[in-house]
């Protein structure tokens, strides 16, 4: 069993959990995730790892309640055990295998959607102790949405808010902020954009025009998260990969979303009849247009 | 007592009626009783030079239990099997029996040979509803080994050392015990709680700790083990766990499953019962491309799960992989064989998802090093069958996680790690290994003799280190 230390809800259905993970604290790194399991009945939950405690064996993850197992989780308290947490998986960020010296060269910006914004903290965080200084552009649907903005704003070079509704920092979507950047005179060697499938498939197409290498973690279907069945396959530079093991890092110029996009709706149905299950219980008999 | 009308045949076994089977998880097969045990028992002539044990890969005293169960003493026919077997009523269920035990068995040549599986079945069950165990150590030795994985290799292998006496812990990546026993096999071939995890809580009655989510390569490596956990050698049993898809196009559409991810979400996620928070695709139509035994348990899942099932297979009924059992369990439930067909393409819907899979008829030519029929395409032969899930049961190969992160550990050209035979040793000192991580997929029963293997060669290494 695996105790959770601490929650906080960052914003509206958004929460952050301090996990008891000895293992995973020793090895892991930026890049990589973790699976949960709420209970005995639960799925396995893919999560990016946010932040982590080497000494106090700590793991610290980010989730928004999408379905019937996120929402379960965000029910548990402070003291309470999660029944399985696994990892670290996936493969970390390329950087981390870099020499410094070639990486205190590079100029990087982050690209952070909505609560994608918790695994980019880890590597802003990572560089930041290495010396180095990277730019990060933060996007939230609306200001209520933002998380991690103080956080992030102490390990940032420059840390840029932008809000859909222009509720709150700069107005617009990620992709205007990373052209006007460039616009005023920005220099970028890399990008590395995590968020939305969507908002990573426009970033990519933005990078592409301006010429900006740019890395992508994926966030497909995943089982077991070790390789053993494919569910997370995509289709990277026409070649099929396992985003749990290959990944979840691509090289964001040679990613199909569209396939991608694609392949993420395939429960989409049974998910949502599962939240309608989870809220109605046993008075939810369909009805909803969605279910069977 | 019955007396057998014909010596010649075995006692037949009772079924689950093939109608109402389709339409449920529950065991197929519904095992002997007693009598009928006892009756089937009585065929078995004792050989002096018993062929039948040179036939079964961990060597049990076939003839010896047999007598035992004749003569009604159960028990002791149980403490038999568990000298050899850490996992007698999985065997008794799964395991080929044909090809090994009883093709070997001496009344075979004229008749049926005698119903070894079934009756190391019925053993295994009636120890297990009576609360008996196996016998564990008399005492421990102070020494420590880790076994990757707890699949049949790495529960036998940690059975046999925990029985040696060797403090003895297993590091399992998913979240439960069993490896392909809890993943693969579905509830309907073999029940889960009641035969896979007791068969587990009785290898752990004998000393032996698991720790599950630990992700070997991951988690820890086998370095960290023998360097900073304190282990005195590693028997690495992690299987062959990586699926294969055959790159035609139209594999990415989505209702394309792998047979691991299909039979994961039915058998270690629950899926096939309504209630379950994992999801799993109810088609309509489902084709399973692959004639071996994951196939027929990806189809006879998908029969349960209320579809019409095609096995979509290259070559001719004669040369599919699968068990003759499992093949006539699959036809009398109603699973449709399309032979001698090869898909080329899967064909998907505007929004992505397969609504079928262009095929091409074949037909058989030379034989090929293998030495089976080469399938050759019919010219001209372009067809399609409509389907609105496709299941790839092509076979699987080891994950190349555990031999990466190990330093001086040697693979061949397939990722498998090289080892020999006799006791599993690697190319790095202390450490072992055994099963489909070795050989490629293989059977339950090979996979636990390699375990036996691993656990002798480290037994002998320690005792002379």
């Amino acid at each position: 069993m695996y105790k959770i230390l601490e929650v906080k809800e960052l914003a509206a259905n958004i929460y952050l959990m301090e996990v008891e993970a000895k293992r995973i604290a020793k090895r892991c790194e930026p890049g990589q995730f973790i699976i949960v399991r709420t209970d005995e009945e639960g799925e396995r939950i893919p999560l990016t790892i946010c932040d982590y405690d080497r000494e106090k064996g700590t793991v610290t993850i980010v989730f928004q309640t999408v379905g019937a197992g996120t929402v379960r989780m965000a029910e548990l308290k402070a003291g309470d055990c999660f029944h399985d947490f696994v990892g670290p998986l996936g493969c970390p960020s390329e950087f981390v295998h870099e020499s410094l010296e070639e990486l205190k060269k590079k100029s990087i910006l982050f690209v952070a959607g909505g609560v994608g914004t918790a695994p980019v903290y880890p590597q802003v965080k990572w560089l930041k102790e290495k010396g180095i200084e990277a730019d990060v552009i933060v996007g939230a649907k609306t200001k209520d949405l933002l998380i991690l903005e103080k956080e992030m704003s102490e390990v940032a070079g420059n840390l840029y808010v932008t809000t859909d509704d222009g509720s709150y920092g700069r107005s617009g979507m990620v992709t205007q902020t990373i052209k006007d950047l460039v616009e005023e005179g920005k220099h970028y060697d890399v990008c590395v954009a995590i968020g939305p499938m969507i908002m990573m498939k426009f970033v990519c197409k933005m990078t592409e025009e301006l010429g900006i290498p740019t890395v992508v973690s994926l966030n497909p279907i995943m089982v077991d998260g070790t390789g053993m069945c494919g569910a997370c396959r995509v289709t990277v530079d026409g070649e099929v990969k396992f985003a749990c093991v290959d990944g979840p890092e691509f090289d964001g110029h040679k990613v199909d979303f569209d396939q991608a996009m694609k392949r993420q709706q395939m429960y989409k149905t049974a998910e949502g009849r599962a939240v309608l299950k989870e809220k109605e219980g046993s008075t939810h008999h369909g009805g909803c247009g969605n279910c069977g | 007592m019955v007396i057998s009308m014909d010596v010649l045949k075995k006692v037949p076994v009772r079924e689950q009626d093939a109608k109402v089977r389709a339409a449920n998880f529950e065991e197929v097969c519904l095992g002997y009783n007693k009598e009928e045990a006892m009756e089937e028992a009585g065929r078995c002539i004792n050989c002096k030079n018993a062929q039948c044990v040179k036939g079964c890969p961990v060597a049990i005293d076939i003839p010896g239990f047999i007598e035992k169960v004749k003569g009604g003493d159960i028990e002791a026919a149980y403490q038999v099997i568990s000298e050899a077997s850490a996992l007698p009523a999985v065997c008794g269920r799964v395991c080929p029996q044909e090809s090994q035990c009883e093709g070997k068995c001496i009344r075979g040549i004229k008749g049926e040979p005698v119903s070894i599986g079934k009756l190391e079945r019925f053993v295994a069950d009636w120890a297990r509803e009576n609360g008996i165990k196996p016998v564990g150590a008399e005492k421990k030795n102070g020494k420590k080994v880790a076994v990757i994985g707890s699949g049949p290799a790495g529960l036998t292998c940690a059975g046999d050392l925990a029985k040696m006496g060797y403090e003895v812990t297993i590091f399992e990546a998913l979240h439960e015990p069993g490896g392909v026993l809890v993943y693969g096999i579905p509830e309907f071939r073999l029940p889960k709680e009641d035969v896979v995890a007791k068969e587990i809580e009785n290898v752990k009655s004998l000393g032996v700790t698991i720790e599950t989510n630990v992700v070997v390569g991951k988690s820890v490596t086998i370095d960290e083990l023998l360097e900073e956990e304190g282990f005195d050698a590693v028997f690495i049993g992690s299987g062959a766990g990586l699926p294969k898809f055959m790159g035609i196009p139209g594999e990415q559409a989505n209702g394309v499953f792998s047979a691991n991810e299909y039979l994961t979400r039915s058998n270690l996620m629950k899926a096939f019962q309504e209630e379950a928070s994992t999801p799993i695709m109810r088609g309509k139509k489902v084709a399973v491309v692959g004639g071996g035994n994951v196939a027929m348990d990806a189809a006879r899942t998908a029969l349960r799960l209320g579809a019409e099932v095609h096995i979509v297979y290259r070559r001719s009924e004669e040369e599919l992989p699968a068990r003759v059992e499992e093949v006539h369990h699959a036809k009398e439930e109603g699973i449709i064989f399309d032979l001698l067909t090869n898909p080329v393409e899967i064909l998907a819907d505007e929004n992505g998802w397969v609504c079928g899979m262009k095929c091409v008829r074949m037909e058989l030519g030379e034989p090929d090093e293998s030495g089976r029929r080469r399938p050759v395409v019919k010219p001209d032969s372009e067809f399609i069958i409509e389907a609105d899930t496709v299941i790839m049961s092509l076979g699987t190969s080891p994950n190349p996680l555990i031999s990466a992160t190990t330093s001086g550990l040697e693979t061949n050209k397939w990722k498998c790690i090289v080892a020999d035979e006799e006791f599993g040793k690697t190319t790095k000192e202390g450490v072992y290994a055994g099963g489909d991580a070795v050989t490629g997929a293989a059977t339950v029963i090979l996979a636990m003799g390699a375990g036996k293997a691993g656990a002798k060669g480290i037994d002998k290494y320690l005792k002379n280190k």
